[in-house]
């Protein structure tokens, strides 16, 4: 390879499929690995806060006034007089198979619920995260391009107050101020008591059902619920996204090629989105799965706030009547979830960012 | 006034004279850097008078912060010796917010003092020590950092029963990872460098390592860490009690006291307002402190 080459674009020739690709294959092996691990860990801390709760769970199943060989047997049956070992086993056994047992309060399995639930969250979440990444990145690029002008100013103190602000009471401010002074926005739940249940339940979200039912004005209502949870949910996404963009971009603006570039006489747009941005989109994608894992944490007390009957609501209303059943398993599935995009981040960096290796 | 120029001059000397006189030297010219960062001042300020509130708390508050009176209830802001208004049982919620920053303090500082303290432990040994050790405590560590915190911490206070202490525990057990890591990472350098070296040779033992020699090099890291984190344990401890998982009512936990604000929230704003400004204001002073320390310890990891 001659510099005649790389100065006429020509990019140089690769390696052998079977040397480069080796290397990617063996780090997502290793990432494999240790997702198993990850989450064999998560299921024994699920398994022995269920252990060491102070509710017995035969008694919450046979009662209080049982008999003594009722309850010996119900013990029997759950296993409780297998050693401890063994009993991970059976749980490991039957989290595999995704039961997570009955839930105490309705009697039905806990999966069945967790699917029903679920999909308000992630519609919650993911408009979010939605908000946060057309909101935070161009902000973050801006700050980081007039660094020490008021628009830097501005994004420092939107992140400021981003990572200081506890949730549940931002929630409570919006609604107080879009809802209940404004009125510029639907209440807390879903939709409005004239639309629950019209549209069929397809993925389990209303704003995509509405539209496959092609159900405008279902849609319009949905939305009017969502987009301010959604909007502050994101919100804290953004404090994040926004700052991590800025630290990235300033990091690329002040290396040589930068400064090759508009010495070739290139427009500052150009120079900022087809080289600096380019070149930290892989940091960047990770930091939003990073972030997007986050909001389907922080959505559990939004959930409670705007009322949405999703993943969170379901763990918390669970806690409070001491179903411990509904508490683990959405525990595990939030922290199954969690762990996969922090793994899926992770591997996208290994794999795409030569720097990484 | 000659008496604090020597002083000064002493303090800001090129050619310390002893090692406490080296080490004075350096304090104050961490200080003297950290003073002219004005946000960073604030945010100090800010925590200091959350001290002394707390302290005073029994000489500041216009009322009892558990005396009930319902015919004074929900009062609005600005009532006649109820600045802040009254509660719905008609309690004063300016004395309420001054006896919750004791509350606030109370679980900042149990935090504290737990959390770094296990991961500055699982970090220098693993650290130290490596081999399958290492491996063993940072497999651990990750799958606590791979959990997501407030979850776990929900989990945990479900097993453990709802009440401060408790929130405590879970949320030091999720709060620990970070410090882990940083602690180990940074005894990594320490362990290979020279002066190490040097005290093996003359014979210190490893407990002695780590205890004097690795142990004071990773504190700064760890303030700084700390600090950041504080603002974020507060939120966690308030959100805590939102749930009605932290401390119980009648105590006037800021975060609980939001909670019971809630049903009014349309009608009598001020009752869940006024302690999540109290919480906004306190987690912001911890994330300005922690801002400044950080250029000031560490001005590698600043912008």
């Amino acid at each position: 390879m001659s510099v005649n080459d790389i100065s006429k674009g020509r990019r140089p020739k690769r390696a052998p499929l079977s040397h480069s690709l080796w290397p990617t294959l063996k780090t997502v092996l290793r990432t494999l690995g240790s997702v198993a691990v990850t989450l064999l860990g998560l299921l024994f801390i699920t398994f022995i806060i269920g252990r060491v709760m102070p509710i017995d769970p035969v008694l919450s199943i046979v009662g209080e006034r049982a008999s003594q060989e009722t309850y010996d047997a119900v013990y029997h049956q759950l296993g409780l007089d297998k050693p401890l070992l063994v009993q991970f086993f059976y749980y490991l056994w039957d989290v595999l198979h995704l039961d997570f047992g009955t839930s105490l309060l309705n009697a039905r399995p806990v999966s069945e619920d967790i699917a029903r639930v679920f999909p308000a969250t992630l519609e919650l979440a993911s408009l979010g995260i939605v908000f946060g990444v057309v909101i935070g990145v161009p902000l973050g690029v801006l700050a980081a391009v007039r660094k020490g002008s008021w628009i830097d100013q501005i994004a420092r103190v939107v992140a400021l107050v981003g990572y200081s602000m506890p949730i549940f009471w931002l929630g409570l401010m919006g609604l107080l101020i879009f809802y209940g002074i404004l009125g510029w926005v639907g209440g807390p739940g879903r939709v409005g008591i004239f639309y629950v249940d019209i549209v069929p339940t397809v993925t389990g979200m209303i704003l995509v059902d509405s539209l496959l039912d092609s159900n405008i004005d279902v849609f319009k209502d949905a939305f009017s619920h969502i987009i301010l949870p959604a909007s502050l949910l994101g919100y804290y996404s953004l404090a994040y996204i926004s700052r991590m963009t800025r630290s990235f971009m300033l990091e690329q603006m002040s290396a040589e090629y930068i400064t090759t570039a508009r010495v070739k006489g290139m427009s500052e747009w150009d120079v900022i989105w087809k080289h600096a941005f380019k070149n930290i989109r892989v940091q960047l994608i990770t930091v939003i799965a990073l972030s997007y894992a986050g909001l389907l944490e922080g959505s559990v007390l939004t959930e409670i706030i705007f009322s949405w009957p999703g993943i969170g609501s379901y763990i918390t209303t669970a806690l409070l009547s001491a179903d411990m059943n509904a508490v683990l398993g959405g525990t595990v599935v939030v922290g199954l979830i969690f762990i996969l995009l922090n793994i899926f981040s992770d591997l996208l960096y290994k794999i795409f960012d030569p720097r990484a290796k | 006034m000659s008496d604090t120029q020597s002083l000064r001059a002493w303090l800001l000397t090129e050619t310390p004279t002893s090692r406490r006189h080296a080490k004075l030297s350096a304090l104050y010219h961490g200080w003297l850097s950290f003073r002219s960062n004005t946000m960073a001042m604030i945010g100090l300020l800010i925590l200091v008078a959350l001290v002394l509130i707390a302290v005073l708390a029994p000489w500041l508050s216009p009322h009892d912060p558990f005396e009930q009176n319902l015919g004074q209830r929900l009062l609005p802001l600005g009532s006649e010796g109820h600045v802040f208004g009254t509660d719905s049982l008609g309690r004063d919620i300016l004395s309420r917010l001054i006896y919750g920053s004791r509350i606030t303090l109370y679980i900042v500082a149990l935090v504290a003092l737990i959390a770094p303290v296990v991961g500055l432990l699982v970090g220098t040994v693993s650290g130290y020590v490596g081999g399958w050790v290492d491996t063993v405590l940072m497999r651990i560590t990750d799958i606590f950092l791979a959990f997501p915190r407030l979850v776990l911490a929900l989990a945990f206070v479900a097993a453990l029963g709802a009440g401060i202490e408790n929130a405590v525990i879970a949320i030091s057990l999720t709060a620990w990872p970070p410090y882990a890591r940083i602690a180990r990472a940074e005894t990594l350098t320490i362990r290979s460098s020279d002066y190490i070296a040097a005290i093996k040779l003359q014979g210190a033992s490893a407990l002695r390592i780590i205890t004097k020699h690795i142990w004071p090099l990773c504190i700064s890291s760890l303030i700084v860490r700390v600090t950041l984190d504080m603002a974020g344990i507060i939120l966690a401890a308030a959100g805590l009690g939102f749930l009605g998982l932290g401390a119980q009512p009648p105590s006037p936990e800021w975060g609980a006291m939001i909670s019971e604000g809630r049903r009014f929230i349309l009608d009598h704003w001020w009752v869940a307002t006024m302690p999540g400004l109290a919480i906004f204001t306190v987690s912001l002073a911890f994330n300005l402190l922690g801002d400044g320390l950080r250029d000031v310890l560490d001005p590698k990891a600043g912008d």
